[in-house]
């Protein structure tokens, strides 16, 4: 496999490889007719992740050499995003990248061709300008520059493959990645999860989920952000369907959605069913499938007021802008309760209001430790569903893919 | 019990963006308490008289709308206690709200909520709500929280400007824990620091002293004498640090070797600070 991504790309290359990088810590890397794949998952297998490049993302393309099989691989996802690391220094001094993978030794070469800082000789002042303004890089200086070689080791692999169908998911909503963006702005970064749904009024709603036991002192800020359907390029789901999934997983596919001005599609189905986020455009097409708690999990969080019981939780739109409630002003009968059950304490016996350690910490206390930080623990989260055979339809040669969970033994 | 507040109005909410946030920088839990007629501000937790204090009040005037009941009507007034990084976390993104809300409610435990609408971009609303955990506190502890009385002060001067101020005691700060400050009623002010082998002195002068009325008993003081305070720089340092309101006015007032009161005004909104004396 031999394939050369210049200009611009190479950033896109570079932002594609750090979304991935927040789902899993492997990256399997495989050419294919279609175009090069690149894939994770994380480690409880409930994230999985998929870039595909077409063919005509690259300035070259070659799948295999010819009467070579098509080769497939596995390396570090550590490795991999060091060739990247500076998006700033990729898209400043990286001119050309050249991948290639070769059977007989068994390394993947990312080659990067660099300009020689900001004066190469035989460039013309005003260079960068140039370059964006979509004139070849290469007609100025071809030769000057330097030449940085990466050597990753990889392992063959089976192919990385999950069964998903976006077109048997009820529900999708579409909106441009900054909406999205401005909609999870006031969530902090510590926090893992969100519950999206849609409430009153067809509005879209993004709910911080938050684990609390029953008795616990330590009381979380809940926030949620509502947006209107007029915002959505497409918004098929009616309301009170709600899933919730791993918010930091969704930044990664979200930052990457944003940098490329796309728009983000959001296929779901019933709380515990995989929710699929679908970017694309002519070169290239984005998939992440996030695992969604299951209604058995949700049951301790009610989004409603506690009067409605529903087996799935409604989402209520906070008040509209239009419209004033006194729905939840009273609290006269909690006051009286408080007052008869504190008894005799007098107030320096009773501790303040101690800071909420945060969502993040909370889960970590009381599930097992995940090996990927940031991931729900593996518990909650069901599984892909990662157990049929995929029948291959991109690799014909090779053998029948086996799915993640049952290759390669390393559990 | 009842607590709706709204603010329409694009400087007020800035405003009150920048009161949240100062109050989170200068107490981790407060005890906001809602009047007929302003809110306020205050720490919480027994009253240890070496640590330097908040109060703060936002008038009724700030708001477009303004409604309250207290508990009862002979004390119509809300004591609840909140983590101050909720509520500056609450408004931090509200910069351009069309307008902000707060609310008392009660979803399954008390709430503050806070509602912002948002407009985005694309000219369409987007509604932010946070739902604040609070503790509403019984009356027969609201004795623990009071309104700190106007000390009487041996001197009262206008403050020079607060970045200069800011940036005079960092650097006091690296030289020396405590710093003296003293002002007296001709506009003087100075700050020093000392060690064994260093002394810094600032200068202040020009600053005006508000009107006389405003002081205690001590009208036959020489106006050139200076008043002294000794104060831990860390505490100085964190108020000016920590609060990020534009007041048109700001003044100190010190009690002799007792107290240095700091007071900053803007609109509806006054920032108190008390410093105790080391």
């Amino acid at each position: 496999m031999k394939c050369l991504v210049t200009g611009g790309n190479v950033k896109v290359l570079g932002k594609a490889v750090h979304s991935l990088s927040r789902i899993g810590d492997e990256l399997y890397l495989e050419p294919l007719e279609d175009g090069l794949s690149l894939r994770t998952v994380n480690s409880s297998r409930s994230a999985y992740a998929c870039f595909l490049f077409a063919p005509l993302f690259f300035q070259q393309y070659q799948a295999a050499t010819p009467g070579q099989d098509l080769l497939r691989c596995k390396i570090l996802m550590k490795s991999f995003l060091s060739v990247f690391r500076s998006l700033a220094v990729l898209e400043k001094t990286v001119e050309k990248c050249c991948i290639s993978l070769n059977g007989r030794s068994s390394r993947l070469v990312v080659q990067l061709h660099c300009k020689y800082g900001e004066q190469a000789p035989g460039q013309l002042r005003g260079y960068p300008g140039a370059r964006e303004a979509g004139k070849p890089a290469e007609t100025l200086s071809a030769h000057a520059g330097v030449r940085k070689t990466h050597n990753l080791s990889f392992q063959d692999c089976e192919s990385l493959q999950a069964v998903f169908d976006p077109s048997s998911c009820p529900h999708v909503l579409r909106a441009p990645a900054r909406i999205l963006g401005e909609a999870i702005l006031p969530f902090p970064p510590t926090l893992a999860e969100v519950t999206l749904g849609i409430g009153r009024g067809h509005r879209v709603i993004l709910r911080s989920y938050q684990e609390e036991e029953a008795d616990s002192t330590v009381k979380a800020m809940v926030t949620e952000m509502s947006i209107g359907e007029e915002d959505f390029q497409q918004l098929q789901a009616p309301v009170g369907v709600a899933i919730t999934f791993c918010l930091k997983e969704f930044r990664g596919l979200l930052s990457f959605a944003e940098s490329a001005h796309l728009p983000l599609s959001i296929h779901f189905d019933a709380p515990g069913r995989p929710a699929i986020f679908i970017i694309e455009d002519s070169l290239l097409d984005g998939h992440f499938v996030l695992a969604t708690l299951s209604e058995a999990d949700l049951h301790s969080q009610d989004m409603g007021p506690s009067e409605l019981h529903r087996p799935v939780p409604p989402l209520q739109a906070p008040s509209t802008p239009h419209v004033d409630d006194f729905v939840n002003d009273d609290i006269d009968s909690y006051m009286i309760a408080m007052e008869t059950t504190v008894g005799s304490e007098g107030p320096r016996a009773l501790p303040s209001i101690s800071l909420s350690p945060g969502p993040c910490s909370e889960e970590e206390d009381e599930a097992e430790p995940s090996t990927v930080p940031g991931t729900p623990p593996p518990k909650k989260f069901r599984s892909l569903f990662f157990g049929s055979i995929l029948a291959p339809v991109h690799s014909p040669q090779g053998p029948s893919p086996v799915l993640a969970a049952d290759s390669d033994g390393e559990g | 019990m009842k607590f709706r507040a709204k603010i329409i109005n694009k400087g007020f909410v800035e405003l009150f963006i920048q009161v949240s946030v100062t109050i989170a920088k200068l107490t981790k839990v407060c005890v906001l308490r809602v009047c007929q007629d302003k809110l306020c501000f205050g720490p919480t937790g027994p009253r240890a008289t070496r640590e330097a204090r908040l109060w703060c009040e936002v008038s009724r005037g700030a708001f477009y709308q303004f409604n309250m009941e207290g508990v009862s009507e002979e004390l119509n007034e809300i004591y609840l206690e909140l983590t101050s990084e909720h509520l500056s976390r609450a408004v931090r993104n509200a910069g351009n709200a069309a307008s902000l809300k707060l609310q008392l409610t009660n979803k399954r435990r008390p709430c503050l909520t806070v509602a912002v609408e948002l407009a985005s971009r694309t000219g369409h609303t987007h509604l932010m709500v946070h739902d604040l955990p609070v503790r509403v506190l019984p009356r027969r502890w609201w004795k623990e929280y009071p309104e700190p009385n106007v000390q009487v002060s041996d001197v009262s001067v206008y403050l020079p400007g607060l970045r200069t101020l800011k940036s005079i005691v960092e650097r006091m700060a690296n030289m020396g824990e405590n710093v003296l400050v003293e002002a007296n009623l001709n506009g003087k002010m100075n700050l020093s620091v000392e060690t064994d082998v260093v002394s810094i002195k600032t200068y202040f002068k020009n600053l005006g002293n508000p009107p006389k009325s405003a002081l205690s008993v001590t009208q036959d003081r020489d106006p050139e004498s200076m008043v002294q305070v000794w104060v831990e720089n860390r505490k100085l340092l964190q108020f000016f640090e920590g609060q990020q309101i534009n007041p048109t006015m700001t003044l100190c007032n010190i009690l002799s070797n007792t107290l240095l009161h700091l007071v900053l005004v803007h609109e509806d909104v006054s920032l108190q600070y008390f410093i105790p004396a080391l």
